[in-house]
């Protein structure tokens, strides 16, 4: 190595040494305020009973065993947003992944839909929630039902407002994904003859793996960990037969007195249950990634 | 590079400092007087006790800082504000079963001259040792409130079944009536006898909470009793009869009924659109200045088909109840003791509860010229002066939300055809046991 070059880096490991506390500090200090102290304390209150949560007091596993007993709702929050999660994933991804093919191919006014498909995404979840409760209730008032009329209403309902929400998102990365291909890789396959069914399958997909990691992952865990959206459309009704999760959890907590702790509990379970599927799902497509 | 460090942690220090959620701003005064911090339970007079706390602080330069909860979130809010360093010093419970999760943070008003005004030991909560935890501020009525307008039109028509309003003073009369005037809606101009029994979490506390009241006030007064571990359900199908007429006299059709909210009722019944509406001397608020003028305005009883229950009047009592957190500043104690004494015998005080907030209060210092002017209110008056046995609120002693949640789905499931009657009864008497046990197992 030259030598002037060696003495940048010495340099640079000096200034390195100097800032690193300057511009890391700040951030740790912020991320163990924000997140670790109350993950910390979130994890002890889970076995404690409490009504504030200065105020506690330790009592054991008690409140993970009444999850299990005398709750009855954490097992149907966890089936409904499970079977939501299935659903919503496939159907977004496949949808965004259509659009964004469609909006790669050189049409006209491909800026303007892409833009038009993207917007819903910048709308809040409680105002969404609110807007389509309103379009999907005037839409059922047709046949004399509401959307809390039966949690099947409540579903669907809460589909359709998340693919409207998050196909645009989704499109944006499948189209950065779906660009980024090599021309020559596609021009040679279509010399090979391949029509374009293979095109898609044997080219195309396999290129754009990443994306899809990125996006199933986002859609996966935005699914999992969907409050706004349920509160606005539904909030639960009827009897909680359409609550998910997260919503779950924050009625357990705010809407039983004396089961706090047991709430509590609740979110330390769904924190490893997310944590979970989170990792596992990015083994599984970070392994049929491929190189260029 | 100490020099360093020191530069490293101010920033830290700084960046962490705005993370700090922006306290809201406490009209600081003169420290050594205390200073109160109310968290009011009822948004509806929310500006009200703001002005009535800027009128103290300027008469007595304690500071006095009102916080309302938004509509459904007290609870929520009382459990973070609490954990807080700025505790609130005056609150509110619901009534002995609210009590139950807060007794640790009251303070005993034993002392109070608060407690010295008040008319009698029925406005209080008591614990079992004598202290006095809580006090009724506001005193409210609920029946079945109805468009006397709408009503003398109805008589009047050919082949009604009564010739005026007073002549319904039993289930029988009031079915009859409901009946007939949904058969007659049409020429009537009304949607409906009833105004929309709505299941949305703004109207729902209608029915699981104040309607399911009569059956346990009527279970209570058999057994002479004022609280219990297991409810019988004696007078359940009386309350099934009652609610029957409510979703099949209606102005929407029972489908509807989960989306409908408080504001779809106050809407049909403020329009016109409906005759009766279950509601209380509150709700003046929600339908006046409509189609339905004051004068107009009426009350009856709700009725559900029990002998003798000609002479019952209307539903009266409190789930208003004002406490002094134990926990907070020895002065700040002090301060909110003034600041209540305050309001309820100083004109002003007197003055904004009784007209601009339009409550009826159980203390001795609101005489005459307190008199609320909600019609509503003067209706429940009459009925006590006409010698009617007022209905108690014995829903302060439902074991807990929970009871009421899951008895109102299954009130919405058999109301909308989903469900069968069978699930609001083992809701009602079954529920009660397991939450009673939940609640009370220490």
């Amino acid at each position: 190595m030259h030598p002037q070059e060696k003495g940048r880096e010495n340099m640079q490991n000096k200034m390195m040494k100097k800032y690193f506390p300057v511009f890391v500090l700040p951030t740790l200090l912020a991320f163990t305020i924000g997140f670790i102290v109350p993950f910390i304390m979130g994890v002890y209150l889970s076995f404690c009973k409490f009504t504030t949560v200065t105020d506690a007091k330790f009592v054991g596993l008690q409140n993970y065993v009444k999850i299990f007993t005398e709750d009855g709702t954490f097992g149907h929050a966890l089936w409904y947003t499970t079977a939501f999660t299935v659903v919503s994933v496939v159907l977004i991804n496949v949808i965004g992944f259509a659009v964004a093919l469609l909006l790669t191919k050189k049409i006209k006014g491909t800026n303007v839909f892409r833009t038009v498909f993207f917007m819903p995404n910048l709308i809040g979840g409680i105002i969404l929630g609110y807007v389509w409760q309103l379009l999907l209730n005037g839409l059922l008032l047709q046949i004399n039902k509401t959307l809390t009329y039966s949690s099947v209403y409540g579903f669907w309902g809460l589909v359709i407002l998340m693919c409207w929400q998050q196909i645009g998102y989704m499109m944006i990365i499948y189209i950065a994904g779906i660009q980024n291909i090599p021309g020559e890789l596609i021009e040679a396959a279509q010399i090979d003859g391949a029509n374009k069914g293979q095109l898609l399958k044997h080219v195309i997909i396999p290129m754009v793996m990443p994306s899809i990691t990125i996006c199933t992952f986002l859609t996966l865990t935005n699914s999992f960990k969907l409050f706004d959206q349920n509160l606005a459309l539904t909030n639960g009704e009827p009897s909680n037969m359409s609550e998910m999760l997260a919503l779950n959890i924050y009625n357990t907590f705010y809407g039983r007195t004396g089961w706090e702790g047991v709430g509590q509990a609740k979110a330390v379970i769904f924190f490893i249950l997310v944590g979970a599927i989170a990792m596992i799902q990015n083994r599984l497509t970070r392994s049929k990634e491929v190189q260029q | 590079m100490r020099m360093k460090k020191a530069t490293a942690f101010g920033l830290a220090a700084l960046m962490a400092a705005t993370m700090i959620p922006a306290v809201p701003a406490m009209a600081k005064g003169d420290d050594s007087k205390g200073s109160v911090y109310y968290l009011n339970f009822k948004p509806e007079q929310a500006d009200q006790w703001s002005d009535l706390a800027k009128k103290y602080t300027d008469e007595t330069g304690v500071p006095v800082t009102v916080v309302t909860a938004a509509s459904g979130t007290y609870e929520s809010t009382l459990k973070s504000e609490m954990a807080k360093d700025e505790v609130p010093t005056l609150f509110q419970v619901n009534g002995p079963v609210g009590l139950a999760s807060w007794k640790d943070y009251c303070y005993d008003l034993k002392d109070s001259d608060v407690y010295k005004n008040v008319e009698s030991d029925d406005f209080v909560l008591k614990d079992d040792s004598g202290a006095v935890d809580g006090i009724a501020y506001v005193i409210e009525t609920y029946g079945l409130i109805y468009n006397k307008a709408l009503l003398k039109k109805y008589c009047e028509m050919d082949g009604a079944v009564i010739k005026s309003a007073d002549e319904i003073n039993n289930f029988e009369t009031l079915k009859k009536v409901a009946d007939d005037i949904q058969a007659k809606k049409d020429d009537l101009g009304v949607d409906g006898a009833f105004t929309s029994a709505g299941f949305d979490s703004s109207s729902d506390w209608r029915f699981k909470t104040h309607l399911a009241n009569l059956p346990i006030y009527y279970e209570y007064k058999e057994d002479g009793i004022t609280s219990t571990d297991a409810i019988k359900g004696t007078y359940l199908d009386n309350f099934k009869n009652l609610f029957d007429l409510y979703i099949t006299d209606s102005t929407c059709e029972p489908s509807l009924l989960s989306s409908k909210t408080i504001d779809d009722a106050n809407a049909e019944f403020g329009l016109g659109e409906a005759v009766f509406y279950q509601n209380g001397t509150w709700a003046y608020d929600s339908i006046k200045d409509n189609e339905v003028a004051d004068e107009d305005m009426g009350m009856l009883p709700i009725y559900i088909g029990v002998d003798g229950e000609e002479d019952q009047g209307l539903c009266t009592g409190s789930e208003n109840y004002w406490c002094v957190n134990k926990k907070a500043d020895e002065k700040d104690i002090q301060a909110t003791l003034d600041f209540l004494s305050w309001v309820i015998t100083s004109d002003e005080g007197r003055e904004s509860i009784s007209q601009e907030m339009g409550f009826t209060t159980p203390f001795k210092t609101f005489d005459e010229n307190y008199e609320s002017t909600n019609p509503l209110v003067k209706a429940a008056n009459e009925y006590v002066k006409a010698g009617k046995t007022p209905v108690s609120w014995n829903f302060t002693t439902m074991p807990s939300e929970e009871w009421k949640n899951q008895v109102g789905s299954a009130m919405l499931e058999y109301a909308q055809g989903t469900g069968e009657w069978d699930a609001v009864k083992t809701a009602f008497v079954d529920g009660w046991a397991k939450e009673y046990k939940a609640a009370n197992e220490g």
